[in-house]
């Protein structure tokens, strides 16, 4: 995407005023989106944005400054604003020595058919299928959105350590969503499949399946009583919950809120801080996950890490700027939206492992509760360690059994306590649908997981008593 | 003021073809974001960008493509794309660009020339100084970050329906993050302070704020569940108001996904309930002189008294519901094409403090924060479920701090159940104002 001396002057310039520390980031990203509404094609769309952020990390200061003009003199002039924002330091070297070398790719994880040769009207037929797959379930289903987005993004990343790669990442989205109306009023039921892949992704997975689930969901809510409200057992299908642990402690175990004390897991390394069934990993290596890539945004290969292991607190999650103040290695989680954004630590796919019990015998054991078949987002407040996450599709468990479906609402817990609550794990597995995690403003893609379980106590923010 | 935007989007329109509509939105702009920590700064984020969105339309089919880039051979091949995704679209009947509709924009103070020539450095002392008020307000206090943040920039619309219009508009604000330390506990807080330019911040208020929102939940325990009256701090109130915009949409009515939709006319809220969208009244963060289809931004009354009056509308919608644009139609940059929704929403304020509202309370909650809006909150079925922390309220009087609870209703239930809204307006960096509301029959879902 550049060339090695072009990116060699680039970096000294950004040193200029003697920084330990300067790095280029470019990004080239080509994106499709059709959306289908109402019973009809709403838009089909195409987006290029492409551009580099330059980064000089001097002391505890971190100048930034990005650019949409690729040229040597654009991407000077973007070198010096980060080299001014970060300010004076004293002298160190300014020559970064890329010249000749060839960049080290990222392997091209799984990518059969990209979706570049795929034509637009593939995606129309695909839209179409899944809105009458909708409609077909139910006379109550009255409205049906549908979309498909897919991108390429070229990215490389050089920096003044000596880190140079480039990637290419491929990413496909499908997403539908249903209202049906009935007696009571309005209710929506919605799915989504995505993954860092190519289009071939459309052939392992049927979208009028997902459709049908997302009608099915409407129509089921139609005759649902108000969620109860109050603590009680609740039981998360596996596949759906691992945002509970992305909210509940993922975010707390990101060394940037852990550094300024903002966590409630920090200094808590080596301490048992969740129920021994608990192993909680972050990985952005699984193939073809929403969370996946080669590199991270700082051009650092993404790994396995174990974050909690058995309920002990192994280690944090580290981008460039946290993990060089503690003279550490770093994990492979910087990551950031785009160009014109820092990179900070972020999480990829984060997921805990199966545990020893049946599945059927954690929802048998519970006398009452709630059954959660698919929960919806959440949000925490680190310091705090407070949560909430909402559920989509839920049900009464009642003498031991699944029973009548409930309305939406939120539950909320707090990190530190439903982490040491979880009393009962599936051997089963599921990795859950695409998410988007939102931390200062930046949104990327991640990936969660989890077994069948049960937090013997959550509160459940319904309207009942 | 540069024409050269207005230009660019020129020339595209200039290449209209017969039988198709076309608009170009083309915009530019600039940041700056300094963050400051333990008295140096944490980062320096200088940022610029500019990009192309064309829409075209032709036989009732819409194609849209965008580039960040003014590069003019990305410019063309935009143009290029946009015209092949038209040929993939499906006929509706209401398709169209905006049209002009005689409305003039009502002229704003949108650009700080002072902002504009701010010296960097002085960006950064702002930053600080936020940093030092607010520790040395309390010594339970710590500062997780404070921020000095401004945006600049302009944009031009033209049509071929004869839409042509240029602005520029640029705001900043502080904001300061706080943790507060008490017994083996920590609580967090933040305060703002938002102006057109930085001769308008009030680094005391947004210290003390930041402070108290902390201070105040130190403490703080899980309550009882139970059906109660709560009081919305001006802060939440905004929030909610954002969930109740998206109901009034016209968009959402016309495709059959809004609770309100037949009900246009009819009550649906307290009598003490008047909600306007006028993004012309200067002191709203959103304010603008035109919506992102070009027309004039307006005054819409959209619940008059309890009654729903009006929904807003952008061209599309409105046509599609036999009425005229309201002048609603919202574009998130050159990236997306416009839809229809609120642009500054303000619940009019009423007569009493929220002391006096407080006062008048046996037993109630005073809520001073809520969570998990786009999880809990369904715009469509209006079931409302959030997660909260705020400060009892018994006899009248602020008792003991409550966290780690649930406030659970409707749309509907709390449109009907305000019981008052307090005097104590207050202009936030959000798509509403804020202010004190007395709401009944809130569901809080907390121990057993």
């Amino acid at each position: 995407m550049l060339e090695p001396d072009v990116i060699d002057r680039v970096l000294a310039e950004a040193k200029r005023n003697g920084a330990p520390f300067a790095e280029i980031y470019v990004e080239d990203r080509r994106s499709t989106s059709v959306s289908f509404d109402d019973g009809r094609v709403d838009q089909v769309s195409n987006g290029r944005d492409r551009g580099a952020g330059i980064r000089v990390v001097r002391g505890e200061t971190t100048g930034y400054a990005h650019t949409a003009d690729l040229s040597e003199l654009g991407l000077i002039a973007a070198a010096r604003a980060a080299a001014d924002a970060a300010g004076r330091g004293d002298g160190g070297s300014r020559v970064v020595g890329l010249a000749g070398r060839a960049p080290e790719r990222g392997e091209r994880r799984e990518v059969v058919t990209s979706p570049t040769v795929v034509s637009k009207s593939t995606r129309v037929e695909l839209l179409e299928a899944a809105d009458e797959a909708a409609r077909s379930v139910s006379p109550s289903i009255v409205q049906v959105s549908a979309g498909i987005g897919d991108s390429v993004k070229r990215i490389l990343v050089a920096n003044s350590d000596g880190v140079f790669v480039t990637d290419e990442v491929t990413r496909v989205l499908f997403r539908i969503s249903a209202v049906a109306e009935g007696d009571a009023g309005m209710q929506t039921g919605s799915e989504s499949l995505g993954h860092t892949r190519g289009w071939e992704v459309f052939g392992e997975f049927d979208v009028a399946d997902l459709a049908r689930s997302a009608a099915d969901q409407a129509v089921l809510k139609l005759r649902a009583r108000p969620a109860p409200s109050g603590q009680m057992p609740v039981v998360i299908a596996k596949g759906t919950g691992g945002v509970l642990f992305h909210e509940a402690c993922g975010h707390g175990l990101e060394a940037d809120h852990v550094a300024k004390g903002a966590s409630v897991y920090a200094g808590k390394v080596g301490e048992l801080v969740a129920s021994p069934l608990v192993t909680l990993v972050d990985d952005g290596t699984v193939a073809g996950e929403w969370g996946t890539r080669s590199f991270d945004d700082e051009g650092h290969p993404t790994r396995r890490n174990v974050l909690i292991s058995g309920g002990v607190l192994v280690d944090y999650m580290w981008d460039h700027v946290r993990a060089s103040r503690e003279g550490r290695p770093v994990t492979g989680n910087g990551r950031r939206e785009d160009y014109t954004s820092l990179p900070m630590v972020r999480m990829t796919n984060t997921f805990v492992l199966a545990g020893p019990d049946d599945p059927e015998d954690i929802i048998a054991a519970t006398p009452e509760g709630v059954y959660v078949a698919r929960l919806g987002g959440g949000s925490v407040n680190t310091a705090t360690g407070d949560f909430v996450f909402g559920m989509r599709e839920a049900y009464l468990i009642e003498n031991g059994r699944i029973t009548e479906p409930l309305r939406e609402g939120n539950l909320i817990g707090n990190g530190p306590q439903v982490l040491r609550d979880i009393d009962m794990l599936g051997a089963d597995f599921d990795m859950g649908g695409p998410g988007t995690c939102g931390k200062d403003g930046q949104g990327v893609p991640v990936g969660t997981g989890q077994p069948t379980l049960r937090v013997a106590s959550l509160t459940v923010g319904g309207t009942a008593a | 003021m540069s024409p050269e935007l207005l230009d660019i989007a020129d020339r595209v329109v200039a290449q209209t073809q017969p039988g198709e509509q076309l608009e170009a939105y083309v915009a530019r702009g600039s940041s700056t974001e300094v963050r400051v920590y333990a008295g140096e700064v944490e980062h320096f984020v200088s940022a610029a960008s500019e990009g192309v969105g064309i829409r075209v339309i032709r036989d009732g089919r819409t194609g849209f493509a965008h580039a960040g880039t003014l590069d003019p051979a990305a410019v063309a091949e935009v143009l290029a794309e946009a015209r092949e995704n038209v040929t993939y679209g499906t006929p509706d009947e209401w398709a169209g660009l905006a049209e002009p509709d005689g409305v003039e924009p009502i002229e704003q103070r949108l650009w700080s020339d002072e902002l504009a020539s701010f010296a960097t450095t002085a960006k950064v002392d702002l930053a600080l100084e936020l940093e030092r008020l607010t520790v040395a307000l309390d010594e339970r206090i710590r500062v997780d970050d404070a921020n000095y943040v401004d945006g600049g920039g302009e944009a031009a619309i033209v049509t071929s329906t004869g839409v042509r219009r240029h602005g520029r508009s640029n705001a900043c604000h502080l904001s300061v993050s706080t943790l507060a330390d008490g017994d083996g506990e920590t609580q967090t807080g933040f305060g703002f302070s938002v102006g057109a330019h930085p001769g308008e911040f009030d680094l005391e208020r947004a210290a003390r704020e930041a402070v108290e929102r902390a201070t105040r939940l130190l403490g703080a325990r899980k309550p009882p569940s139970g059906r109660t009256a709560v009081i919305f701090d001006p802060f939440v109130t905004a929030q909610m108001l954002g969930v109740i915009g998206s109901t009034l949409n016209g968009e959402a009515v016309v495709k059959g996904r809004s609770i309100f939709a037949d009900r246009l006319g009819e009550s649906i809220a307290a009598d003490g309930v008047t909600l306007v969208d006028d993004p012309t009244d200067r002191r709203a963060y959103t304010a603008t002189d035109t919506d992102g289809e070009g027309l004039a931004a307006r005054r819409n009354v959209l619940i008059n008294a309890g009654r729903l009056e009006r929904f807003v509308h952008s061209s599309y919608s409105g046509r599609r519901a036999g009425l005229p644009s309201t002048g609603n139609g919202v574009r998130g940059g050159y990236a997306g094409s416009p839809g229809a929704g609120c642009l500054a929403l303000r619940l009019l304020p009423g007569a009493r403090s929220q002391a006096d509202l407080i006062a008048g309370i046996d037993h109630g909650v005073l809520v001073l924060s809520v969570s998990g809006l786009h999880s809990g909150v369904n715009a469509i079925s209006g079931d409302v479920s959030v997660g909260a922390s705020g400060i009892v309220i018994r006899d009248g009087a602020l008792a003991e701090p409550i966290r780690e609870f649930t406030l659970a209703t409707t749309v509907q239930r709390l449109l009907s159940e305000v019981v008052e809204v307090g005097a104590d307006e207050e202009w936030l960096p959000m798509r509403a104002t804020g202010v004190s509301v007395l709401v009944d029959g809130v569901t809080i879902s907390g121990t057993s």
